[in-house]
């Protein structure tokens, strides 16, 4: 049997480009599902961050300790969201890393998280609002056909079910408790509401994960979010904002003021001590 | 009750203390004893509570993940025991309210270790090497002090300290190991933590008030200078695994002690900051006295919540 030497080199390259193209898909999958666990993570990092600023200064000890455990809860999901993506970006890049030596327009978590704490009634609004969406979100994505992020999602659910308890009652005593309160939770929700859209919207990585069965498609938990938000509003004779114009540009990087601030803290020590450890 | 009855009971009641029971609540009690519990139990649970100030600093700049949530967790450690401390000292007929309002308006002192500024890093180690280290050796005998509650809620509060000193060791141990500008960091630290915390250890035996009978009551088991011997003798051995040189010249192992001989300590100092002149005495209760000032309009709406939610219970019920 003669073998054509050409017909080898022809399948050979035949081969290699499948080889690459598979490879291509599967960089290509890949990239999107670490942008999409990005897309996540990020949320529970910066509201984290931002309810850490809090511990010692709360109006009760109570109060102070489950903002503190709040905290905590949060960052205990970004350790275990970055630790996949580290995995899955397969570059060396550390949890570290992807958490703290990022640059500002890197950052994708949505604008809510990032307000300040105004005050208590902001600080529980911004919490409420976030946690009812992060709750119906976590109960998508515990069905996941990524087995990792359906676990993480699973074992997040007991913690933010207790958030959502948390923060909605914290809305509904201030709402419903005096003049001084209603008023100041009032405003909070008024002024917080502007960033509550963009919790639906969808990125191109959203889009992706959601056509491979991974990833939770946000569009579907618009509706019984705003009712049941509404309603927990209504119970705490306060007003549905009716305001119909949202911000939006975090999911694509473009955040506030106030983010830029918040990096510098969260990264102060990796960007003064650079490769070193802790 | 006359004189003689009281002389009775309080004999029965220090009988009852040698014999190692514990007293409770509800136990008859001379107003001596009430008042320095609740003077003693106050002061150490408003330092869980001012001492989650200096390391709470350091939250949003923690260096990692890993240490960030660890931060949290410690942070978190002493809010449940300031939440213990105080509920134990709630038994004794004083108000968390009260308590406060003595701690805002400086009667009620904490301890003078927390008006120190946690400037770098290292002082997170810092602060769980040396600053629990001491508390554990000021607490460690309590747990088995007269008064019912305040021994429970030691027991639990020294599990939970020695934790956080064997996590600040490690904190570090990790910077001796890293970088010669980590150790640098680190011996920097030490070289600023390690009076402040021989003088939590308080004022020398000679000048310390109150002994005696503390130590009847088993509120204090060993003297001030005692305890402090036995911080040195125990952290020593701890800093040359570090590798970190302890900012005193006039230490030197004595064979003949079996302890470490140590240079005067800065008595001046102490007392400036135990009276309110420290370094960070008014950012501490600024922020304490701040976080209750800004908080009240939640409490009051709490309040009113909760009053709204029986009235409408009670006209249902009708
Ligand atoms: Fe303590
Ligand atoms: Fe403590
Ligand atoms: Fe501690």
């Amino acid at each position: 049997m003669s073998i054509d030497r050409d017909e080898i080199e022809i399948s050979l390259k035949a081969r290699c480009e499948a080889i690459r193209k598979v490879s291509i898909e599967v960089n290509m999958k890949n990239e999107n599902l670490y942008n999409y666990i990005l897309g996540i993570a990020d949320n529970s990092l910066i509201l984290g961050q931002r309810m850490g600023e809090l511990c010692g200064h709360g109006p009760t000890l109570e109060t102070d300790i489950a903002c503190t455990n709040i905290s905590l809860d949060l960052f205990g999901q970004v350790r275990s969201y970055f630790q996949y993506a580290s995995k899955i970006a397969g570059d060396g890049r550390t949890e570290d890393d992807i958490a703290m030596l990022r640059k500002e327009r890197e950052y994708i978590n949505v604008l809510l998280v990032e307000q300040p704490n105004t005050d208590f009634a902001y600080t529980m609004a911004r919490q409420f609002l976030f946690d009812v969406y992060h709750l119906a979100f976590l109960v998508e994505l515990q069905k996941s056909a990524d087995l990792t992020l359906s676990a993480i999602a699973s074992k997040s659910i007991k913690e933010v079910s207790y958030h959502e308890r948390f923060s909605s009652d914290w809305v509904k005593r201030l709402g419903d408790g005096t003049e001084e309160s209603n008023t100041k939770m009032q405003e909070a929700i008024d002024a917080l509401w502007t960033y509550t859209d963009e919790l639906f919207h969808q990125t191109e990585a959203d889009k992706a994960m959601v056509a491979e069965g991974i990833g939770v498609d946000v569009t579907k938990l618009k509706d019984s979010y705003y009712r049941h938000v509404s309603e927990l509003l209504e119970e705490a004779t306060l007003q549905v904002p009716e305001s119909k114009y949202f911000q939006k540009g975090g999911k694509e990087g473009i955040h506030t003021e106030h983010l830029g601030y918040m990096l510098a803290e969260l990264q102060y020590m990796q960007r003064t001590y650079p490769n070193m450890e802790w | 009750m006359s004189d003689e009855q009281i002389k009775n009971l309080e004999e029965q009641f220090e009988a009852r203390i040698a014999r190692d029971e514990k007293i409770e609540p509800k136990d008859w009690m001379p107003e001596k004893y009430r008042q320095t519990h609740i003077r003693q139990m106050s002061q150490h649970a408003h330092s869980e509570i001012v001492g989650m100030l200096p390391e709470g600093n350091w939250i949003t700049r923690a260096p990692s993940l890993r240490r960030k949530v660890a931060l949290l967790a410690k942070v978190q450690d002493e809010a449940g025991h300031g939440l213990y401390l105080y509920s134990a000292t709630e038994t004794l007929g004083i108000s968390r309210d009260e308590m406060y309002e003595q701690l805002h308006t400086g009667k009620a002192k904490y301890s003078s270790i927390f008006n120190y500024p946690t400037i770098t890093w290292a002082d997170m180690g810092a602060i769980g090497w040396l600053v629990d280290g001491a508390a554990i050796i000021n607490q460690v005998p309590l747990c088995n002090t007269s008064y019912g509650p305040y021994a429970r809620a030691m027991i639990r509060v020294c599990k939970e300290e020695s934790f956080h000193q064997r996590q600040g060791f490690e904190i570090m141990l990790k910077l001796c190991n890293g970088t010669p500008e980590q150790k640098e960091m680190a011996q920097d630290a030490l070289n600023r933590w390690w009076w402040p915390s021989l003088m939590m250890l308080g004022p020398t035996d000679a000048e310390s008030i109150h002994t005696e009978q503390s130590m009847k009551w088993k509120l204090k088991r060993k003297s001030n200078d005692d305890l402090r011997q036995q911080f040195i003798d125990q952290t020593v051995p701890q800093a040359d695994i570090l590798g970190l040189t302890i900012p005193d010249q006039d230490l030197k192992w004595n064979e003949e002690r079996g302890s470490y001989d140590f240079g005067e300590i800065d008595w001046d100092e102490f007392w400036q900051v135990v009276k309110g002149h420290g370094p960070m005495n008014r950012e501490r209760m600024k922020a304490r006295v701040g976080a209750w000032e800004r908080g009240e309009w939640v409490r009051d709406a709490a309040m009113a919540y909760v009053e709204k939610k029986q009235e409408r219970k009670e006209k249902q019920a009708v």
